[in-house]
């Protein structure tokens, strides 16, 4: 994995975050939390210096990171898609809706474009099964989708 | 404790309400399956995750299949461990465990020694009824331990090892579902992890997805080839557990037949790493005395405790998680590493063989002396001062190999010069021992009286931390003893946090010493079987003439042939090493 250079003041803000839970080994999943809404992603050194903080094997929190799809390794786009192969979304055609993403973007899930536009991810269920299949790209909720929605849905962000 | 009854395969069994079935059930002579669960008594290692479902029993008034390992005993409990339905059951998970496990058996390096195998046999699963995908990994090919993903089950028995008991922190699941895996932080190969070799997650792993890297074939090339002088050492564990390899009960010493079955494997020279451990004493003893000495006049700068050197795991684990520490431990080179400096100099001098033509092979109980004699500051001009180190189950393989009936060998007798050895060095097999070897020594060395009972019982034992005080005539000497990472790294806290007033530590990194090592034949779970190695070992002792290391004859020559006295200019560059700081550093 490439070295990332993070900003000394993050790093500062990151302790900070490990010293407002107590350096409780048990609240890693909280810290993991913050740590994301902090760097938007979770690089190496991030999940290094957590584990160096907490005192837990750097394996473990690389564990916990890579059990959760909700954390991310790789920074997200700035405009992430997620779509919902809930099982309401799923049986509804989500999936031909997630190939026609991927195929105007041109990335796979987990990916970021090459511009750092747009991110590819799948999520269960956002509470709004009615509206199936349910896309997101960052605050905005998109419902009852069809895959010929797709482009003119990524129009406005262009 | 509140007592419970309860009722198994129709019988009344009494046990304590906190036992689990398993347990229980056990009491009465009935052995449920199991596959993920694992426990050590002593040694603080149980892993019961309760994920494969293998020991699965049938509780009556219960909806579902309750795991045995993980169900505690309530009183009137009506329990069955062989019904259609659970018999069934453990079929189907077996299988479907199976149906995502390469079909490799016949060329798998656990076959024939593999708990899943075991199984299968056991239930005489004869096809496999589902058919889906199959993991596959990158294999990881480390000096030492070889990791094949691909026959990983999940029963993370070696995450447990690892972070429990050893708090080493290399291996850890990742990934969820089908993708669900053991791996190191980022996935990384282990060369590039903080492992420190020490091999316990072998020790304990029920396939073949972790095992030994193996040398075997380049010391049958060596052997046959006839420009090389092939010397080999064995190492003091080595004896008391090679037997079982070959069906003999655990506990038996094999050293006559170990000597016999190397010899005709072809070994120019059979010695002993024992010779080098009675060395390694005369060079670590008078770096205690002289730190001791100082410190008792008053010499505030001496370094105190002082720790052994003799595990090269414990060595790793103190490179990479105390390197602040690495001017505390004794500066002596392990038995493995003074064995192969003094024969590629000393020896080689005198047998008349060049430096480049004598190939150095140890027998060890350990996989990380794999590793330790791959270290660039153990080469000269590119020759390392061993060559190749096997394992205990290597040489059980080299033996096998040879088609010698082991069983059926007549005892022989190890070399000479390199082959003598008195008792202390033996006990270097187990924890505590090479304390107990040091003391035998520096005590005569320190009072100039000589030593009447040579047994220190209150070295002894098998307790995971153990502190004694040792009379030196008047002076209290005060050792602290460490087996097993997760221990050491207790007594490491203590000295750096200045709680600690120890003179002498010793560590070893697994669980009972070298008896318990990563290279030994597996204990399956059995922690008997290491007590029984632990007891062969202090009978050997007990046999040896001499039991002192500065009293054996042939280490006496070589100080006055080859290396003046311990601590010497020529003692320091051959027999001296220094450590290094590994730790991953953060940079930002």
């Amino acid at each position: 994995m490439a070295k990332i250079r993070i900003p000394q003041n993050k790093v500062e803000e990151l302790r900070q975050i490990c010293k407002s839970f107590n350096y409780d080994k048990n609240e890693l999943i909280n810290v993991l939390h913050s740590a994301q809404k902090l760097f938007g992603y979770l690089p190496a050194e991030v999940q290094e210096l957590v584990a160096q903080e907490l005192n837990v094997p750097l394996a473990k929190v690389y564990g916990v990171v890579s059990f959760y799809s909700f954390f991310d390794m790789v920074p997200k786009g700035k405009y992430p898609v997620s779509i919902c192969l809930g099982t309401a979304c799923y049986v509804r055609g989500a999936e031909k809706v997630l190939a026609e993403f991927k195929k105007h973007i041109g990335i796979n899930v987990g990916e970021t474009s090459a511009d750092g536009k747009f991110s590819i991810s799948c999520l269960r269920c956002v509470g709004a099964c009615g509206l199936a299949p349910v896309v997101t790209i960052g605050e905005r909720v998109y419902g009852r989708v069809a895959p010929d929605d797709v482009q003119k849905i990524l129009k406005d962000y262009y | 404790m509140t007592k419970v009854s309860l009722t198994i395969d129709n019988r009344k069994v009494e046990t304590d309400k906190e036992s689990t079935i398993l347990q229980a059930a056990r009491l009465i002579g009935v052995n449920i399956p199991t596959l993920c669960y694992m426990k050590l008594d002593d040694l603080n290692f149980e892993n019961k995750p309760g994920g494969c479902r293998i020991c699965v029993v049938e509780v009556e008034g219960a909806k579902n299949l309750m795991p045995a390992c993980k169900t505690e005993c309530r009183d009137g409990m009506v329990v069955h461990t062989h019904s259609v339905r659970v018999v069934n059951a453990r079929r189907t998970v077996l299988e479907l465990i199976l149906s995502d496990h390469p079909a490799e058996c016949l060329i798998c390096a656990r076959s024939g020694d593999c708990d899943l195998q075991s199984l299968a046999q056991q239930l005489g699963i004869r096809e496999i009824h589902y058919q889906g995908e199959q993991s596959h990994y990158k294999s990881d090919q480390s000096p030492a331990i070889i990791r094949e993903m691909d026959k990983c089950i999940m029963c993370r028995r070696c995450e447990t090892i690892c972070n429990d008991v050893q708090t080493v922190g290399t291996l850890s699941a990742i990934n969820r579902g089908f993708r669900a895996v053991v791996a190191t932080p980022f996935e990384t190969d282990l060369d590039h992890s903080s492992c420190t070799y020490c091999g316990q997650c072998v020790a304990v792993c029920p396939t073949g997805a972790l095992t030994e890297k193996d040398y075997t074939r380049k010391v049958i090339e060596a052997i046959v080839d006839p420009s090389k002088t092939v010397v080999v050492q064995t190492a003091p564990a080595v004896r008391a557990a090679l037997g079982e390899s070959f069906g003999m009960s655990p506990g038996t010493l094999v050293t006559g037949k170990m000597v016999a079955a190397l010899k005709k494997l072809g070994f120019d020279y059979v010695f002993d790493t024992d010779f080098a451990a009675d060395l390694t004493i005369m060079e670590e003893g008078a770096e205690i005395l002289d730190r001791l000495t100082r410190y008792f006049d008053g010499d505030s700068n001496v370094k105190l405790p002082i720790l052994t050197s003799c595990c090269p795991g414990w060595v790793n684990f103190l490179e990479y998680h105390f390197p602040e520490m690495k001017d505390i431990p004794s500066t002596a080179k392990s038995p493995q590493q003074m064995f192969g400096a003094i024969a590629k100099s000393y020896l080689a001098q005198k047998i008349g063989v060049a430096r480049e033509d004598l190939f150095v092979v140890s027998v060890m109980p350990c996989l990380a002396k794999k590793y330790e004699c791959t270290r660039e500051e153990f080469f000269i001009n590119g020759d390392p001062d061993v060559d190749v180190s096997i394992s205990t189950r290597e040489l059980a393989h080299l033996i096998r190999n040879a088609n010698l009936h082991f069983e059926g060998l007549t005892d022989e007798e190890f070399d000479h010069p390199m082959g003598e050895s008195t008792g202390a060095s033996v006990i270097f097999g187990t924890t505590g021992g090479v304390i107990e070897a040091a003391v035998r020594s520096a005590y005569e060395l320190f009072t100039k009286k000589e030593l009447k009972k040579v047994d220190f019982e209150e070295l002894r034992g098998m307790e995971g931390i153990r502190k004694a005080e040792v009379d030196f005539d008047g002076v209290l000497l005060k050792v602290g003893i460490a087996h097993g990472l997760g221990n050491a790294r207790k007594l490491l806290e203590e000295i750096k946090s200045g709680e600690s007033d120890f003179h002498a530590i010793e560590i070893m990194a697994c669980p009972g010493g070298c008896i318990g090592g990563g290279g030994q034949p597996y204990h399956h779970g059995n922690v008997e079987i290491l007590k029984k190695r632990q007891k062969a070992i202090y009978k050997e002792d007990k046999g040896k003439a001499i039991r002192k290391s500065h009293e054996n004859p042939y280490i006496q020559q070589l100080y006055r042939e080859f290396l003046g006295e311990p601590l010497s200019h020529k003692a320091h560059k051959l027999l001296h090493t220094c450590y290094f700081d590994r730790k991953k550093k953060i940079e930002f």
